[in-house]
């Protein structure tokens, strides 16, 4: 019977978030919704995991929907390079949603749990249309819906602090430019080719090998449309703000994954489709991306170290980390894309494990987590405290966790390019990395008041858990990470040379 | 085009800036309809005729666009709601002064 279903796998894992979140915007009760979502994300793996199934057999799968074929209708591709994207998006959610009960029954009021989930669910159904879709406009529109449910996630905010309210404005504005410039890029685009599938793109774009005004004003159009999305530096001012005011279950999910599935769009985009005209990606990368990239890396682990606010410190660390991830991008070759996207599956496990920690002491402690709240929390706290030591520690990149393998890839890439000036400062940024996770640990573990240990919440303290446990699992068995990442870097490339 | 962004950058109204943003879009759909025209071109309706014709594909993707649009905005001003209703005001200016003002 359910084969009917596993058919339309590729679409399905889009639709039935997005179906669900319909029917379950309006519930009144507190805990259906929950319960809804949590079945139809565990349906959602299900048709992951037969996703990855039928890739390992057939490596290719394109979805037409309605079966209009390619290069009419829309398409969505799945590959090595997002299948293993989709798994991680798809135990995530799952995980987060798990642990989002609790907290967002003590952040917002629980009349609106319904419509809570429903934007939840409408966030991540459109999160992974920008992992699948194989159409550039088809991408503007999932790019805009995961936008605008996730600022309406973020103003659920507005209840414990009414900051959140700006963050939220702010996000808006800044957000619809970036995508409305992605959309003049696609003007332009289509202007030239008349096509909007990409894989199309590619034939008809080769036809101007020599390249057009229009084709160059267009990608840059795309490209800077994008990079506000993925909050590159300097383009990422909505996002501490948009991620330290959300509710805390919201700041994981977003942390986590959003700007990870926009920064796969934007690596697509790079080495499927404007790959045709080297010199041009050559100059964006060498000039524009590696040298944010490395600011990146730097102003924000800088900012970090002077933030009271721990979510505030995490989010401007998510910027660096996002520098760490282009900066490997930035390579051009194979080892550099394995290295961008071993460290995109790991930085999204820290981070969602950090924030779901931070998130569950912002609970306890009814009022926002800053520094000095936080004395006494590893003896008062200590199941949930060792979590985050561990998730820190992955930060940094110490030995036995995934951030070391991140690292050491890293590292590696920018040694067989000779880039001994970003590995200096890729190693400086870590030793800076210490210093704000120190201020953490030393608030938490060094100050000799006695406090009892109190009771904590096996429902969320069980999700922070498996994501600490992965981490370190990762840490030690680090090669199913490393092998997706391979995989989708051996697309990548495969593709530029033909 | 750039009037729209000028106005979301200078007006210190969220308004306005609601407002801008939404002329901004604006003038992007008017391009992507631009695109579209084929010199002598009619409506594209199948008719015995042979003519040329518009390209209806961008109408159509505007069409999308649009109600892409309108949500943005409809959000936009919803938050601007909620922003009066909290801070009673939505001047940027006076908004950032009581932050600062609570902050101590």
């Amino acid at each position: 019977m359910f084969d009917i279903f596993l058919d339309d796998a590729a679409a399905l894992v889009v639709v039935l978030p997005l179906l669900i979140s319909a029917i379950i915007a309006f519930m009144p009760s507190k805990i259906w919704p929950w319960i809804i979502s949590l079945v139809t994300l565990v349906l959602h793996l299900v048709l992951s995991l037969h996703l990855l199934k039928e890739i390992s057999i057939s490596g290719l799968i394109i979805y037409e929907f309605g079966n209009w074929e390619p290069p009419w209708g829309i398409s969505f591709k799945i590959d090595g390079v997002n299948i293993g994207l989709q798994l991680l998006f798809s135990i995530f959610v799952l995980i987060s949603t798990f642990y989002s009960r609790k907290i967002f029954l003590s952040e917002i009021d629980s009349r609106d749990s319904g419509k809570a989930y429903s934007l939840w669910l409408l966030a991540i159904g459109s999160l992974n249309g920008i992992i699948l879709t194989n159409d550039i406009f088809n991408l503007f529109v999932f790019l805009e819906i995961s936008a605008l449910a996730s600022i309406s996630l973020i103003a659920l905010g507005a209840g414990q602090n009414r900051k959140a309210l700006l963050a939220a404005f702010n996000y808006l504005i800044i957000g619809a430019i970036g995508a409305t410039f992605y959309v003049i890029g696609v003007g332009f685009a289509y202007a030239m080719t008349g096509t909007l599938n990409m894989n199309d793109l590619v034939i008809q774009l080769a036809q101007y090998s020599d390249g057009q005004l229009a084709i160059f004003a267009g990608m840059s159009f795309m490209l800077i449309g994008l990079m506000v999305k993925a909050a590159i530096f300097p383009v990422h001012i909505w996002l501490p703000p948009a991620y330290s005011y959300a509710p805390s279950a919201v700041s994981t999910l977003l942390a986590a994954l959003a700007t990870k599935t926009i920064l796969y769009f934007f690596v697509r985009l790079l080495y499927e489709v404007f790959i045709i005209y080297p010199s041009y990606l050559s100059l964006f990368l060498d000039f524009v991306l590696y040298p944010l990239s490395l600011l990146a890396i730097f102003i924000g682990t800088l900012i970090a170290i002077y933030q009271d606010d721990i979510k505030k410190l995490l989010a401007f660390s998510s910027i660096a980390q996002i520098g760490y991830i282009t900066l490997a991008f930035s390579l051009k070759d194979h080892s550099g894309i394995t290295s961008g996207f071993i460290h995109i599956f790991n930085h999204a496990l820290i981070k969602g494990g950090l924030f779901m920690a931070v998130g569950y002491f912002a609970i306890l402690y009814k009022d926002r987590v800053t520094l000095s709240s936080l004395r006494g929390f590893g003896y008062k706290y200590p199941i949930t405290s060792f979590a985050l030591l561990i998730c820190g520690l992955s930060l940094i990149g110490l030995p036995l966790t995934n951030g070391f393998i991140s690292k050491l890839y890293l590292f590696q890439a920018l040694y067989t390019n000779q880039m001994y000036f970003s590995i200096a400062l890729v190693a400086v940024s870590s030793a800076l990395a210490v210093a704000y996770f120190w201020k953490i640990v030393e608030q938490m573990w060094f100050y000799e008041i006695k406090f009892k240990s109190e009771k904590e919440d096996a429902y969320i303290y069980l999700p922070i858990w498996i994501i600490t446990v992965s981490i370190i699992f990762f840490g030690i068995y680090s090669s199913p990470i490393i092998e997706f990442s391979n995989l989708s870097a051996d697309y990548l490339i495969s593709g530029y040379q033909n | 085009m750039v009037g729209g962004l000028f106005i979301i950058i200078t007006s210190q109204n969220y308004l306005k800036k609601v407002v801008g943003l939404a002329i901004f879009q604006t003038a992007v759909f008017v391009f992507f309809v631009s695109l579209a025209k084929v010199l002598d071109g009619t409506a594209p309706i199948l008719t015995k005729m042979e003519n040329a014709y518009s390209n209806p594909l961008p109408h159509v993707l505007i069409l999308t666009a649009i109600v892409v649009g309108v949500a943005t905005s409809a959000l936009g001003l919803a938050l601007v709601l909620q922003i009066y209703r909290n801070y009673e005001t939505i001047e940027e200016k006076e908004i950032q002064s009581l932050e600062l003002k609570s902050d101590k």
